[in-house]
């Protein structure tokens, strides 16, 4: 709204027309806080709260919106992603959380960037589009992971305006004392169909995983794909994979002639029922060698379960960067062995999950914890920055495990330690070697100190110790002496 | 008539046993440790493209730190990146550095569980574009040597299994083409307060092709390149023939 916008801590609603009367459509946080709901009566909400900023509600707008939001999430996370009107988005993320590290982090990164885009949302994982439809709208965490395997256990602490049932079904099972999914799923089933109709249970097995219920995936426009219809449904995978090489043929036809390489590929198949399955597999620099392409979403094939059979089978490039027309010069003398590692760090990354595929890098920083950060396998070298002159161990105790130690004078190496029970006796030692806290980090470390020793014991292991303090100054720290790593 | 025959039969004998004896003989390249007594009982230093199995010795065998260094060491000393498989996360890249071996040549993979962790080596020995492919691992089975073997072979990528279990009294047979153990030693003393360069008590328990050994070496240096102590290599009359044979 620009300058024109009303100031962020003013309750704001918005309404549309039902009949004669306004009705609020859609509430903001502070428009919540004060008690404000969707469905009530705009002249109510007036008299309540007399500041109030009413905007016409734009549904066809918002729709566009949300359908431009799960475009968005089909590029970003899953080739299944749908919008839910009026408010919400389906992700169907069977086999995608792993290019996150996880079903949590895939949430986390999604929160984080619909946070940063101003959006408040409230998200849910669950095994099935029921249960998570009714988590992520009266889960008490904004963000929940259900756990697998145990739905009915997630789903009946739950209430059952949970289970998108319509206003009167609800009204009616409330009448009947139903507050909780728990309580209806433990009612026979006969009584409460013949009272409240059909819908009732297929909403409840729906939730449930009893009966499937498929997502049809929005489709991104000006989205590279490839798509093969089956005469006759296929289900082997030697079928599949003759079909795949085709698809892929033509994919990286279309991405050479855009000078395009591709980061992520989705395979959609779908099934003579009508649901979907699909592998998304994403590459560690842009692509389109079709061996190497070819060769990640195989691999991935065994994780398709193609039912009675498949009949319609996609292939998008749903995240593509530009990538230039490569000469190679010569006899291939040159250095470029980072260029021939990338077919080997996707399939790695795709089996493992690409966070689990990585290099060290500096952090400049002293302290031995906070030294080494996680750098992608191709990115550019760090060659300056790693601290020198000092010899470090290799390996590191993460956290520092407390040892008792026997120091003959405070400011030097100890004369013996226990470490894990067993005692070492120092005959040589290397110290001290003073780490400042970081000051600009916490508060607790502005005047934190560490004095690192290396020391031998006598069969000739080496160790890494430290004393938390300058044994001056008590606010420097405490005078607990630490292993922190092993030279061997 | 009967003389050709004998002759190809002789022949296809012979490449049935080169076959066999893969990974052993002098045509096979090798990278020299630096110390002379052991790069002579090898044939000239560690054999690349094979197999090698890498312990620590007694409370280090399950933190392998004195083996990260020794397989940093040969690492630090090849040309190309490196695959190293962890099975915790405690390895400590600066430590690494310390001898040689540069953090951006090293890509780092958390496979979790050992099935995992051998696919992931073989697929990197099959790669065929790394100096080599390091995995630390809690087991190992015949089978899973033998493939990890093959598959160095395959493409001449040197492969090391850094053994982190508690020292087995039996040792598992292997099809590694050597196997070492790493303890630490006391190192000499300097005249000066202070720690000197780390020594260990290097141990070829079996090899192909060659004797099981021991030597006393001065730990790696700055370049990853082992010594044999100056004190003792010095007037030593065992230091002249390898500095130590194993008593058998």
């Amino acid at each position: 709204m620009g300058g024109s916008a009303p100031p962020a801590e003013r309750p704001l609603v918005t309404v549309i027309r039902d009949g004669p009367r306004r009705i609020i459509a859609a509430v903001d946080r502070n428009a919540r806080s004060v008690g404000l709901m969707p469905g009530l009566p705009l002249t109510q909400a007036t008299a309540r709260v007399p500041d109030l900023v009413v905007v016409p509600a734009e549904p066809l707008a918002d729709l566009a919106g949300l359908s431009d939001l799960a475009a968005w999430c089909v590029r970003r996370y899953t080739p299944l992603a749908a919008a839910d009107p009026p408010d919400g988005l389906w992700l169907d993320i069977t086999g995608c959380a792993h290019l996150y590290g996880g079903e949590a982090k895939l949430l986390d990164d999604l929160a984080q960037r619909l946070a940063g885009a101003g959006m408040a949302a409230r998200l849910a994982v669950a095994d099935t589009p029921g249960a998570a439809h009714a988590l992520a709208r009266y889960s008490r965490q904004p963000v929940t992971v259900a756990p697998a395997g145990d739905t009915i256990a997630v789903l009946a602490p739950l209430p059952i305006a949970g289970l998108r049932l319509e206003a009167g079904i609800l009204d009616g099972l409330r009448r009947l004392g139903f507050e909780r999914i728990g309580a209806l799923l433990e009612t026979p089933r006969a009584p409460l169909l013949t009272r409240f109709g059909t819908m009732l249970g297929r909403r409840l097995d729906q939730a449930t995983g009893r009966i499937a219920e498929t997502i049809e995936p929005e489709r991104p426009r000006s989205m590279i794909a490839a798509r093969h219809v089956f005469a006759e449904p296929i289900a082997t995978a030697e079928a599949i994979a003759a079909t795949l090489s085709g698809l892929v043929a033509e994919i990286c036809g279309d991405l050479e002639s855009q000078g395009q390489g591709a980061r992520r590929l989705d395979l959609v198949c779908v099934r003579v029922d009508n649901s979907h399955q699909a592998i998304r597999v994403g590459t560690s620099r842009p692509a389109r060698d079709p061996a190497h392409l070819t060769r990640l979403v195989q691999e991935k094939i065994e994780s398709i379960d193609p039912g009675f059979g498949i009949e319609v089978m996609t292939l998008a490039v749903p995240l593509a960067e530009p990538l230039a027309f490569q000469q190679k010069t010569g006899l291939g003398l040159e250095d470029n062995v980072s260029a021939d590692l990338a077919p080997l760090i996707d399939v790695i990354g795709n089996r493992l999950g690409a966070g689990r595929v990585y290099r060290a890098g500096c952090a400049e920083s002293d302290l031995p914890e906070r030294m080494v950060t996680r750098v992608g396998p191709l990115s550019p070298p760090c060659r300056a920055g790693w601290p020198e002159g000092l010899l470090y161990p290799s390996r590191l105790l993460a956290p520092p495990e407390p040892v008792e130690v026997m120091a003959l004078l405070p400011d030097h190496p100890p004369a013996q330690f226990i470490w894990r029970r067993d005692r070492h006796q120092v005959r040589r030692a290397d110290g001290p070697q003073r780490i400042f806290g970081e000051w600009w980090r916490d508060d607790a470390e502005t005047w934190a100190v560490r004095d690192y020793f290396q020391v031998e014991d006598e069969s000739g292991r080496r160790f890494w110790l430290f004393r938390a303090g300058d044994a001056v100054d008590p606010a420097t720290g405490n005078l607990r002496w630490y292993l922190h790593g092993l030279f061997g | 008539m009967a003389l050709p025959q004998r002759a190809e039969i002789l022949a296809e004998l012979r490449a049935r046993m080169q076959r066999l004896e893969r990974g052993v003989g002098p045509r096979r390249a090798v990278l020299p440790f630096g110390a002379a007594a052991l790069d002579r009982h090898l044939g000239g230093g560690l054999a690349l493209g094979v197999l090698h199995e890498v312990a620590g010795e007694g409370a280090d065998s399950i933190h392998g730190a004195a083996a990260a260094l020794f397989i940093g060491g040969v690492l630090a000393r090849l040309q190309g990146p490196v695959l190293w498989c962890l099975g915790s996360r405690d390895l400590f890249a600066p430590g690494l550095r310390g001898i040689g071996l540069d953090p951006d040549r090293v890509i780092y993979v958390e496979a979790g569980d050992a099935a995992t962790m051998l696919q992931v080596m073989e697929e990197g020995l099959r790669h065929g574009g790394l100096a080599g492919v390091v995995g630390e691992l809690s087991r190992l089975p015949m089978v899973a040597t033998r493939r990890l073997q093959l598959a160095a072979e395959a493409r001449g990528t040197t492969a090391f299994a850094l053994c982190r279990w508690r020292a087995a009294t039996q040792e598992e047979p292997s099809a590694a083409v050597s196997r070492w153990r790493v303890a630490a030693l006391p190192s000499a003393a300097l005249p000066v307060p202070g720690i000197g360069r780390a020594r260990w008590r290097l141990e070829l328990r079996r090899c192909r092709g060659a004797e099981a050994g021991h030597w006393i070496v001065e730990a790696c240096d700055a370049q990853g390149r082992l010594a044999l102590p100056a004190d003792l290599a010095d007037g030593s009359a065992a230091a002249a023939d390898g500095w130590l044979r194993a008593a058998g």
